[in-house]
């Protein structure tokens, strides 16, 4: 038996996969979800083979909630229309449902999943493509973090500065330090590069947050933020920043 | 607009080499008839140099003002003058540089016609060829500009377009609807009349006229009953309206993004119930419509208040009224208030 869960905002919209699944006997729908939330509970919870995923939804996206998920399930997204996101899921030979779909489509999609007896691969497919989404989202305007149970959205703006922690970037905000999975040069790449500067190896700071920079050392300076917190800048940090600043 | 025509390298080659070749030329000439050659290169190289700065300045000014077609004799004029200008320099200048005894002096002033007439020749080809070039330029910029306006047009009305099908809306309907024919055939067939109303009565929609608020409304009612068979119990409305306002007018279209923009902002920013709700009354001469939704303080960012869709209306109103306080968004608690006033005509 196949464990499956629906997340999606629309009760119309998973009351139509649930028809299409009674084709499968040997599929069961284990948890139906109306957002995000619901839907990360319910993962870790059932820890299903399958997911069938709506990519815009309440306060976080499909994408953001995948994020999440330290070891997120094989995924078949039903959205409708979105031009750019459906490259990326050709590119990841992900499968996606462009609502309408038909019964066939839908068979098509589950046959092919039924199909796949590497399921790593299927992972690595789900790995690379949210890599692909979070750079090209352009609304990069707030990160999602995952403490303990608890989730918090926190805008870009609030951003003190990044710093590097091991495995972990920790980000620095007026409500204290989060740790978010992921690695420096992604973070890097994600942001706004007006407002967010490399300025070390282990250090992104946000510009608008900069009260002063001081010369430390020979060749080396010291940003000085808003919150007090002064942050190393490297030589050719200081070369990015004076470029991002205009000096 | 630092674009000269004499900073083009191009031209300034051609004016050295006038430069060079004329005085040459005069050189030659003045040692013909009798100067030593000293004197013949000196007084060459003096008048075609000053000639040419004359030139050079003359264009520079044509950068600025050019006279209007037809009314080119200022242009003449302006070359006479300045050749007069030029022949009274030099004719102090280069006597005192070559230290000229009478005999020199004298052939300057009889060569004078001469003189006069050549550099009122060049000064009018300079200035037919900057004002010619000139032209050119300034008719490539604005053909350009035309584009770039026709470019825009284009867009914008593409994006109208796109707008006004809404295909998300369009598509998760009409997913919605396939969902409704395998369960309940009854609500799937009231569900593509209630689409095929909404589409029509937003195909009919005409930018330039004005309706009425009450038919406003009811195109609103048929977009908020299709949400509700999309969202079921999420989403309710609640719609408030003094007596008056039916016969209110607005133009089209205003409303609807308004209200789309509570929908998208509540449904995408809470997880829980979302009440939307309308008030329209008259204030003064004004159709007062105010419309709430909640949010998240803790999440929604400032500038989706002003996000997208209500951009578009402010400059919509703007470019209605040519007034920018008619549109205003206030936070109150957990509700967000779009207000905007309709001046009645």
């Amino acid at each position: 038996m196949k464990r499956v869960i629906l997340i999606d905002d629309e009760p119309l919209a998973r009351s139509l996969v649930r028809e299409y699944l009674q084709n499968y006997p040997l599929i069961e729908v284990v948890q139906e979800c109306n957002d995000g939330f619901e839907g990360l509970k319910a993962i870790n919870e059932y820890q299903p083979d399958l997911v069938f995923l709506d990519i815009q939804m309440p306060k976080i996206t499909g994408f953001e909630m995948l994020e999440l998920l330290e070891n997120p399930p094989s995924v078949i997204f039903a959205t409708a229309f979105d031009q750019y996101a459906i490259k990326a899921f050709d590119a990841h030979a992900i499968d996606y449902l462009l609502k309408p779909f038909s019964q066939e489509r839908f068979n098509k999609a589950v046959d092919k999943w039924l199909g796949q007896t590497d399921t790593a691969q299927t992972k690595h497919n789900t790995q690379a493509l949210l890599a692909e989404m979070a750079v090209a989202n352009e609304r990069q305007d707030r990160i999602v973090v995952k403490i303990g149970n608890k989730i918090r959205i926190i805008p870009t703006q609030d951003i003190y500065y990044l710093e590097a922690d091991t495995d972990y970037v920790k980000i620095h905000t007026p409500e204290g330090a989060f740790l978010k999975n992921k690695t420096m040069q992604y973070f890097e790449e994600a942001m706004d590069p007006k407002n967010f500067v490399r300025v070390h190896r282990s250090y992104i700071v946000q510009i608008r947050q900069i009260t002063r920079i001081e010369p430390y050392e020979k060749d080396a300076h010291v940003a000085v933020l808003r919150s007090g917190a002064q942050i190393p800048v490297s030589r050719s940090g200081y070369a990015k920043l004076k470029q991002v600043l205009g000096l | 607009m630092a674009n000269y025509l004499f900073s083009h390298r191009k031209y300034l080659f051609i004016l050295g080499g006038f430069v060079l070749v004329s005085s040459a030329m005069q050189a030659a000439l003045l040692y013909w008839f009798g100067l030593d050659a000293n004197t013949a290169l000196i007084d060459g190289i003096i008048t075609n140099v000053t000639l040419a700065f004359t030139g050079w300045l003359l264009s520079n000014n044509l950068h600025y003002y050019r006279p209007e077609q037809a009314r080119y004799l200022y242009l003449a004029v302006w070359c006479f003058l300045l050749a007069v200008f030029w022949l009274a320099f030099t004719q102090w200048f280069v006597p005192v540089v070559l230290q000229a005894e009478a005999g020199y002096r004298s052939f300057f002033v009889k060569s004078l016609p001469v003189r006069f007439s050549i550099a009122f020749l060049v000064l009018g080809w300079v200035a037919m060829l900057s004002v010619l070039w000139y032209n050119q330029q300034e008719q490539k910029e604005s053909l350009k500009r035309q584009a770039d306006a026709e470019k825009l047009a284009r867009e914008a009305e593409l994006f109208k377009l796109r707008q006004q099908l809404q295909p998300h809306f369009l598509f998760n309907s009409l997913n919605s609807i396939s969902a409704l024919i395998g369960s309940r055939p009854q609500e799937a067939r009231k569900m593509v009349h209630q689409l095929s109303d909404f589409l029509r009565s937003t195909l009919k929609k005409e930018d330039h006229q004005w309706v009425s608020f009450s038919e406003e409304l009811q195109h609103l009612e048929l977009y908020l009953e299709i949400e509700k068979v999309r969202f079921g119990h999420r989403l309710a409305t609640v719609i408030q309206q003094e007596e008056a306002c039916g016969e209110l007018m607005l133009p089209p279209m205003l409303l609807q993004p308004i209200v789309e923009n509570a929908i998208k902002f509540g449904l995408y920013d809470t997880t829980e119930g979302v009440i939307i709700s309308l008030q329209a009354k008259r204030e003064a001469n004004y159709l007062k419509i105010q419309v709430s939704n909640p949010f998240d303080a803790q999440t929604a960012q400032p500038k989706r208040g002003t996000g997208f869709g209500l951009a578009g209306i402010q400059r919509r109103l703007f470019l209605l009224f040519a007034r920018t306080d008619l549109l205003s968004t206030a936070t109150d608690n957990s509700l967000f208030i779009t207000t905007i006033k309709i001046p009645q005509i």
